[in-house]
């Protein structure tokens, strides 16, 4: 009945690295002490810090990297089910960025070219195995197939860039990072 | 007699000589109406659409009406920048502008005018067309992935180099682009040189030296220091 007796509720998030360098993870744990009065207000879901394996009602859902396979989009809609903010943090997440790179060649091609011509590798033949998610044709964005809410651009966002955003959307604010904190490279 | 008359932008009084148009006396105020394709050396070629501000009311081109004395002008309304906003994302998804292996990121007008605008994401989904370099000049390369055809290198080789070396061509939204006047197409093949002004001109990472790629460390290039909205000249490289 009194709010003021038992302390908020923590916000649950969720984190993870689609077709991304975890560079973007490596930026957030650069918040460095900070970190901890973040874990005041919030609790991590799935994510590589926790190692859960499946997403649960989050309140924030943090998306590094694009859609490069099959299992990038399972995983993605995962987090747009269960959580209510979803955001794209960094380069690959927003426009697809390096692995993106590969979209103006012919994607067998460059399987052959890795696995079966290119002088100097093994030549061990193009992987089938079944638990190898197929590879996409082309490398999305992930905002071309779900709604995402709040983009953080930069590759990586600074850490300062990751903090200033989520303490504003923490704090009820719309994020907003201007000069210095915003930036595409 | 009244030698210097004056119009309003954005509620300031902004002085003109007869002739100016609306923005060359605002960069000569110091004074910011986003752009891409004007450049003060150059007559205006009105392409890029970003400098649309409301004169009177009415949607114009900054970089081709004439200021006259009186005018009304709206620049940066939230209005007028959500516009602005959504062509350069346009840009973004037309081309393959991937900043983070760019030479040009943190001296780029794109780049500096999307942050100007707060552009948050392309919005719209990628064309990822295909747009192979031309690496074949000894001195300079050809990246026109970041092509926004602005159309300032056809302006400087035709009207200070005397060379018409680059020339635009091609039609619809990935046809367009920019041609080189060679038989083979090929840069190598013409008589530019790094010393042209069209060497200098690109307002984006296309027409780029060799040899000299992130020579300034990130925090100390050209928009990393202040927002392309504080740094008006009306001189620029």
């Amino acid at each position: 009945m009194n709010a003021s007796m038992s302390a908020p509720r923590k916000l649950r998030v969720a984190t993870t690295s689609l077709a991304g360098c975890f560079g973007c993870h490596m930026s957030f744990l650069d918040i460095d002490e900070r970190i901890l009065k973040l874990l005041d207000l919030i609790e991590f879901d799935r994510s590589p810090l926790t190692d859960i394996k499946y997403c649960g009602p989050c309140d924030l859902g943090l998306i590094e990297g694009g859609l490069c396979n099959a299992e990038n989009v399972h995983v993605l809609r995962e987090f747009r089910k269960n959580c209510k903010i979803l955001v794209a943090v960094g380069a690959c997440a927003i426009n697809g960025g390096l692995p993106a790179q590969r979209n103006h060649l012919d994607l067998r091609d460059v399987l052959e070219e890795v696995y079966q011509t290119e002088p100097g590798l093994s030549h061990g033949g193009v992987p089938n195995d079944p638990e190898l998610p197929l590879p996409l044709n082309k490398v999305h964005p992930i905002h071309e197939v779900v709604k995402v809410d709040y983009f953080l651009p930069g590759c990586p966002p600074p850490a300062d860039a990751i903090w200033k955003f989520l303490t504003d959307l923490l704090a009820g604010r719309t994020p907003t990072l201007g000069h210095g904190l915003l930036h595409y490279d | 007699m009244n030698t210097t008359s004056t119009f309003n932008l954005d509620s300031e009084d902004i002085p003109f000589t007869p002739g100016q148009t609306i923005m060359q006396a605002a960069t000569a105020h110091g004074t910011y109406i986003p752009h891409l394709c004007w450049h003060p050396d150059f007559s205006a070629h009105g392409s890029c659409k970003l400098c649309t501000v409301k004169v009177n009311g009415r949607f114009g081109s900054s970089c081709t009406i004439e200021a006259q004395p009186g005018m009304e002008v709206e620049n940066r309304t939230t209005e007028l920048d959500d516009k602005r906003r959504t062509l350069v994302q346009m840009l973004f998804v037309e081309g393959n502008h991937f900043c983070p292996s760019c030479e040009k990121s943190g001296n780029c007008a794109l780049q500096a005018t999307a942050y100007e605008l707060n552009m948050m994401s392309p919005h719209f989904d990628m064309f990822y067309p295909d747009r192979p370099v031309d690496a074949s000049h000894p001195d300079i390369l050809l990246d026109f992935n970041r092509c926004i055809m602005c159309a300032l290198c056809v302006a400087a080789s035709r009207d200070v180099d005397g060379k018409n070396i680059f020339s635009m061509g091609g039609r619809g939204l990935l046809g367009r682009r920019v041609h080189i006047s060679s038989e083979s197409g090929k840069l190598g093949d013409t008589d530019f040189a790094v010393t042209d002004r069209a060497a200098s001109i690109c307002p984006v990472g296309v027409i780029v030296p060799k040899r000299k790629g992130f020579a300034v460390p990130i925090g100390q290039r050209t928009y990393d220091l202040a927002p392309i909205s504080k740094q008006v000249k009306e001189t620029m490289p």
